[in-house]
């Protein structure tokens, strides 16, 4: 055993990973943000603050990718297969990156009156029946981008459970290791083994088989040279499976929670539906869907004063830099209206997020509707119980009465 | 202060009315500008109006307020008088100030001989009328586009030509394109990629004379060629818009008008002269990060920047000015490639390449002075340059440790910037 020093935020972030407090987190960062950074192990650090956060996810110097491995399978690069994209650096991560979004871009854009569609297809189950209950999350948030990436993937809608059961079980990658069981790491090992599985014939029968989708569209986007091979298809739809479907549904779920903790905000966005996008832009800021990113100094770095050495892990806790009263005025206010709402929940720098456009839409839409079709809705339970995630913190269930669901 | 007078109705004009209001200024506000125009973006002239995306009357730069302000457009400014408090006119008129802001910014630098500057086909490119011109120009088919001058709107206008499937020689004094901003290392390296794109790049190379009649037929080249040519741009760089601040008693001349940090317009005497700002092009100043001489900063971010702090500084008490501080940075879009650059890369004698490789994909080179980063340049690379910039301001060590994934294993080289302007 090394000696190990004692760091008194350490104690505090491990209440952050404490399931107890996931239903309130902001007390616990805004205890950590008393300092721009903190030290939670000794080679691990927590940087709180807006500025730095916005900063370091655009230095070359904050790496995202782990040590390779050497006995991984060959990427379409050569060397060693190094997980999704947005674990990898440049300049391999540039290639992938650049494929996904010339074939995702297109194809996201045009898809607002589908989204639109599918929400009143699924508030339309529960209209015209008066007084009642649902659970957001089953009925709307879930549903909604399941929906919405089998349509991308051109998958046919009975095949959603299993992208919903996938889903689920991949996401815990994204957590902190130290959150995780024994038991729940080997079954991600086995997720991954399963969903290259599930994907192997579909994307042979794309081969064969050429649509109009955003999988036939990766197996034939630009150089030849360049493409993906399976290993990287199959990781990079995962990824998108992920990343574009549990940060929607805490989008939506938060964005609900908020609304309903704000009555004031529901009736705006109610009196105008024009304020949709400041009210997602605020349930960004207010309540991230993606919590914290983590990287690794490849060089000695200073950050809010102090030298980090090279090799030390960097956690970026952007839902704290989206309350720092040094950038927002009244962070912990709801407040659709604010002027330059810049927050950090789609992250920056090379890693943006692919998919901010199709949050949005979906995020607009969803709760444009919450707000215009549930009459006189209020929460069944407040907080609501959460998922066990850290990383991609959302309810798990939300139990919203109503006096009735118009049509 | 009841009259705040601004000249120059372009984006650091605009800004700075804007920003006055936004202080509180409840005063008058007269703004003149020496084009009929209302205030519009010039960067797009080069890119996306030559290639034909968008048309010159889309140009207007977006209002963040209510103005309420008397404009003069299409008057140009002719002389200042300090002492009386007046800005002279063309048309005769004469508007007094209590506060003077001028931000008349720079224009082309004309073809040196009058007589071939006016053959039919010669351009330049600075302004809406300008873009107009030339797009009517190449709407006619041109056998081949001479550009004169690598530099930034050089390399553009080339490459939005050759979009439009125009066949292009660039003449340039230096020993690459683009090198007086970027050095001769990185300039070389984007010159490559030029000439890949299939433009006729011909660098230490000038032109000697233009030939034609009434029409512009051709060019006569140093290397001995004689192109035949219907279209000429002339991209020379430019010259500063100050020639009418002459015997005001302002430190103004070719080069610029002196401007202390906090935007404040200085005499002769190098003294702050009570209530007169200079920002954007015209305005060269001392930037108090780097151990260099005055310059003007022609990059779009600084004329905010100055706006900024001008307008601050008009609206409170002077004891404690606001300061323009800011890195310098500015982009170009050319060639399919997005060119950035954070600090100031003119004033290295070292460049480094920190990330990608020169011949293929995106790169990034740092560039030191003295043992200190003092910039950075990027292509098709703009989302690391705010770390460069954090290497920047803390003055790091150069060559800086980035060990990123894709950076190579390189040793600095000694910078050569090109010989004179562009």
């Amino acid at each position: 055993m090394t000696s190990t020093r004692f760091y008194p935020a350490a104690a505090t972030y491990g209440k952050v990973l404490d399931h107890a407090n996931r239903h309130d987190p902001y007390p616990l960062f805004a205890e950590l943000a008393r300092e721009p950074i903190q030290q939670l192990a000794e080679h691990a650090w927590l940087v709180t603050r807006h500025e730095d956060i916005t900063a370091l996810l655009r230095d070359p110097r904050l790496s995202a990718q782990n040590e390779a491995d050497p006995s991984a399978p060959t990427g379409s690069d050569g060397k060693p297969f190094r997980g999704p994209f947005l674990m990898q650096d440049p300049p391999h991560h540039d290639t992938l990156r650049a494929q996904t979004m010339r074939q995702f871009v297109p194809r996201i854009l045009g898809m607002r009156p589908q989204i639109e569609a599918m929400v009143a297809r699924l508030l339309d189950a529960h209209a015209g029946k008066g007084p009642g209950e649902f659970d957001v999350v089953a009925s709307l948030a879930y549903p909604l981008p399941v929906g919405v990436i089998c349509e991308l993937l051109g998958v046919p809608p009975e095949e959603e459970p299993v992208f919903h059961g996938f889903a689920g079980r991949l996401t815990r990658a994204l957590d902190p290791v130290e959150s995780l069981t024994e038991a729940e790491i080997a079954d991600l090992e086995v997720a991954r083994a399963q969903w290259r599985a599930y994907l192997t014939p579909m994307i042979q029968q794309r081969h064969a088989n050429h649509g109009d989708d955003l999988i036939s569209g990766l197996l034939v986007d630009g150089d030849p040279a360049d493409r993906m091979n399976l290993i990287e298809l199959a990781t990079t739809l995962g990824m998108l499976l992920i990343a574009g479907h549990e940060t929607t549904v805490n989008l939506v779920a938060n964005g609900t929670l908020a609304l309903l903790r704000n009555l004031d905000a529901l009736d705006r966005l109610r009196a105008d539906p024009d304020l949709a996008p400041a009210v997602v832009e605020e349930v960004l800021r207010y309540d991230p869907p993606v919590q914290q990113t983590g990287r690794r100094a490849t060089a000695e770095i200073k950050i809010a004063g102090r030298l980090i050495p090279a090799g030390d892990e960097v956690e970026l806790l952007l839902a704290a830099g989206n309350r720092d009263p040094l950038r927002f005025t009244e962070p912990d206010r709801f407040w659709p209206e604010r002027p330059s709402n810049a927050h950090l929940a789609f992250g920056g720098g090379v890693h943006y997020c692919l998919g901010a456009a199709l949050a949005r839409i979906e995020g607009q839409v969803a709760l444009t509707a919450i707000a215009t079709r549930l009459r006189n809705p209020r929460l069944v339970l407040d907080p609501p119980p959460y998922r066990p995630n850290m990383l991609l913190r959302g309810p798990s269930e939300l139990r919203v009465a109503y006096d009735d669901v118009t049509a | 202060m009841n009259r705040i007078v601004i000249v120059g109705a372009s984006l650091a004009g605009l800004r700075t009315a804007e920003s006055l209001r936004a202080n509180g200024f409840t005063g008058e506000l007269v703004l003149i500008g020496e084009e009929p125009h209302e205030p519009y973006d010039r960067p797009p002239l080069s890119k996306t109006v030559l290639s034909g995306w968008i048309g010159t009357d889309r140009l207007l730069l977006p209002r963040t307020r209510e103005l309420n302000a008397r404009w003069l457009l299409g008057a140009a400014a002719t002389g200042l008088d300090l002492a009386a408090r007046e800005v002279r006119l063309a048309d005769g008129r004469a508007v007094r100030f209590d506060g003077l802001v001028i931000a008349t910014g720079a224009g082309a630098r004309p073809w040196p001989v009058p007589r071939e500057a006016a053959l039919r086909g010669v351009h330049v490119l600075r302004g809406r009328d300008d873009a107009d011109r030339l797009c009517a120009d190449l709407a006619e088919k041109p056998r081949r586009v001479l550009v004169i001058g690598g530099g930034f709107t050089g390399s553009e206008v080339a490459s939005s030509c050759h979009d439009l499937g125009i066949p292009v020689t660039v003449t340039h004094r230096g020993v690459a394109p683009m090198a007086g901003a970027l050095g001769s290392v990185v300039g070389t390296a984007i010159g490559a990629r030029q000439r890949a794109r299939g433009i006729d790049l011909r660098v230490s190379t000038t032109v000697t004379s233009l030939v034609g009649e009434e029409r512009l037929t051709g060019a006569r080249l140093s290397d001995g060629d004689v192109l035949d040519v219907d279209i000429v741009v002339v991209a020379t760089g430019s010259v500063r818009n100050n020639g009418w601040l002459a015997g005001s008693g302002l430190a103004a001349d070719g080069r610029g008008l002196d401007c202390d940090t906090a935007s404040r317009a200085l005499d002769v005497t190098g003294a702050v002269v009570p209530g007169v700002y200079a920002v954007g092009d015209v305005a060269r100043w001392r930037h108090p990060h780097f151990d260099a001489p005055p310059q003007s900063l022609e990059h779009w971010g600084n004329a905010v920047d100055q706006a900024e702090v001008a307008a601050h500084n008009l609206t409170h008490a002077s004891t404690d000015p606001r300061h323009t501080s800011a890195l310098p940075a500015f982009w170009s879009d050319q060639f399919g490639m997005n060119i950035k650059s954070v600090g100031l890369p003119q004033l290295a004698d070292e460049v480094v390449l920190t990330q990608g490789c020169f011949e293929r994909g995106p790169f990034v080179a740092a560039y030191g002075r003295r043992g200190s980063t003092v910039g950075a340049v990027a292509v098709n690379s703009p989302r690391v340059l705010d770390g460069y910039a954090a290497l920047v301001t803390q003055r790091a060590a150069f060559p800086p440790a980035i060990n990123a994934t894709d950076s190579p294993v390189a040793r600095p080289v000694p910078v050569t910037v090109s010989g004179g302007k562009p």
